[in-house]
């Protein structure tokens, strides 16, 4: 049987003045897994991750997380979970050590601070200002005050921007090593590659409201079943041989490369299939897999980005 | 519960110590003030009754006062700085409590203020006059009074101020043409009457009252008045801000 999810949202609603910020929110977030909340800036992200957080009341819903309520017992939630804010700052001429021990000093169950500075790799900056720290090493030394109290939810708000692809798969890992040791991880970016290869399900939020939610395989086959196979063939009757594949919807030449698109998981097989017994010569051979980012165009009507 | 309030008050006194321009402000004018007054100073002579008052009396209040302000306007400055940059939300996001962050930030301010008043002692020690064996005990307890009711009005004009940029000017408004009504400069009675209304409700009239009269000698018994209005005020900014205090 399943655990019971380690959060729940039912139906909650914020509004900033007359704007409405998020409307009718629901979802769980299970014991274990990687759950992101996916969107453009301003969809209602950060206000969805702060209620749940405590730092912010809905006007209207509930939410539970870890059984406890965010609005009422915020200290008795603080000490269990590890919060790592959208663009939060230190004071600037604290030490790294010095913001570690004053962490340390706030939890009744820390863990050794400096194993797990060593762990994040800011074992030599121990001693820099805060100041000092490139983008990634203030992120790193965010994610290391999140884990401070061993906590059983971490949640990361957009830990990855700004930073350069390396700095951002090195936390990638990072985060795939909290969910190794059991901890439930619930984070928001606007990156869906970074959804696509992090999370283990994905919430979809747009103009305050969620659209769609599931695993990224989940959604892409829901919404964006179709793929493509491109083959490139020196073979003329290629063509004519792929188009009378049953699940095929559409197939086009271009410098020599026949584009093969259908909306079955079949395709492939069936595409390697007539090209074996055709004996087809092939030089090049490669699928495109629809990706987060088409299912978020599909359901929202726009670009991620616009 | 004060979880945290003692870690958190020694690091932002050694932040603070860490920005150069808060040292000097704090520790290095004051005392450069009183090697200035030290050089020049011996030429002023106490015959005058008058000047007389005004060294020994007057000067060391205002010197206190100033230097609380100055207190409490770099906490003003301080914390619209950690609003703005999102540092006051960081730590809330913490088993912080909201009032253990602020009573750091008062704490540590204290803290200055009574250094810099000490180091000002004793570099003028050789140029304090005869006549000023004032109760320094007394004294600073009132001047303590004093400054946590002058911080608790900072701490209004912090929870309101927009942004930092703002909040060091319009502190400053706010703050020094109170004391111009206090009555240091001009005592309240020789004030037009509309004015001498108005100094009635500025928090500083009762400091300078407090200060002047305890410096004299004079009891803490005769002087309930004011500590009853700084009381007040302090329970009035406390309220008003705990309400209206924005953390991001």
């Amino acid at each position: 049987m399943q655990p019971p999810p380690v959060i729940t949202v039912s139906a909650i609603r914020k509004t900033y003045g007359r704007t409405v910020a998020i409307d009718d929110i629901s979802f769980d977030v299970n014991l274990g897994e990687i759950f992101g909340l996916i969107g453009p800036n301003g969809a209602g992200k950060t206000t969805t991750m702060e209620c749940v957080e405590g730092l912010r009341v809905p006007d209207r819903g509930s939410i539970s997380v870890l059984g406890l309520d965010p609005v009422r017992e915020v200290y008795a939630l603080q000490d269990r979970i590890g919060v790592q804010l959208q663009q939060a700052q230190l004071q600037k001429r604290i030490k790294v050590r010095e913001a570690v021990n004053l962490w340390i000093s706030l939890y009744r169950r820390p863990v050794d601070g400096n194993r797990l500075l060593d762990q994040l790799g800011l074992g030599e900056k121990r001693n820099a200002w805060f100041m000092t720290l490139s983008g990634g090493q203030k992120q790193r030394l965010f994610i290391a005050l999140a884990l401070i109290n061993d906590p059983e939810v971490v949640f990361l708000d957009e830990l990855t921007t700004g930073l350069d692809p390396q700095a951002r798969r090195a936390i990638w890992e990072l985060v795939r090593g909290i969910r190794a040791r059991g901890k439930t991880v619930f984070l928001t970016t606007h990156l869906m590659e970074e959804a696509e290869r992090l999370c283990d399900r994905v919430a979809i939020i747009d103009h305050g409201h969620i659209v769609d939610i599931g695993t990224p395989a989940e959604l892409i086959r829901r919404h964006c079943p179709e793929q493509t196979v491109v083959v490139a063939t020196d073979d003329a009757s290629a063509e004519a041989r792929f188009r009378l594949i049953p699940s095929v919807q559409s197939v086009s030449t271009h410098d020599g490369r026949v584009s093969i698109r259908g909306g079955d998981d079949e395709l492939v097989t069936q595409v390697i299939r007539c090209v074996a017994e055709h004996r087809m010569n092939v030089t090049d051979f490669r699928t495109e897999r629809s990706t987060l980012e088409d299912v978020f165009l599909k359901l929202t009507g726009h670009s991620i980005r616009d | 519960m004060l979880r945290g309030l003692w870690t958190l008050t020694w690091l932002e006194i050694k932040i603070f110590v860490r920005e150069p321009l808060g040292v000097i402000g704090t520790l290095v004018i004051p005392v450069v003030f009183v090697a200035l007054g030290r050089l020049f100073g011996r030429a002023a002579r106490m015959e005058s009754p008058g000047v007389r008052d005004l060294v020994t009396i007057d000067l060391p209040i205002l010197a206190s006062i100033f230097i609380a302000l100055g207190a409490v306007l770099s906490l003003v400055t301080i914390v619209s700085i950690y609003r703005e940059s999102g540092i006051l939300k960081r730590l809330r996001a913490t088993p912080l409590r909201p009032h253990t962050i602020l009573t750091a930030h008062v704490l540590s301010k204290l803290a200055f203020t009574a250094l810099t008043l000490a180091a000002m002692a004793v570099a003028g020690r050789r140029f304090i006059p005869d006549g000023m064996q004032g109760p320094f005990v007394a004294f600073g307890i009132a001047l303590i009074i004093s400054t946590v009711s002058i911080v608790s009005m900072g701490f209004l004009i912090a929870s309101i101020v927009p942004t930092a940029r703002f909040a060091q000017p319009i502190g400053t408004l706010i703050l020094y043409p109170m004391v111009g009504l206090a009555g240091l400069f001009v005592p309240v009675e020789a004030l037009p009457p509309a004015l001498r209304a108005v100094s009635r409700f500025v928090p500083f009239t009762y400091v300078v009252s407090l200060l002047r009269g305890i410096w004299r000698g004079e009891g803490w018994i005769a002087h309930s008045g004011d500590l009853a209005a700084l009381a007040l005020v302090f329970l009035i900014c406390t309220v008003v801000s705990a309400r209206v205090f924005r953390w991001e």
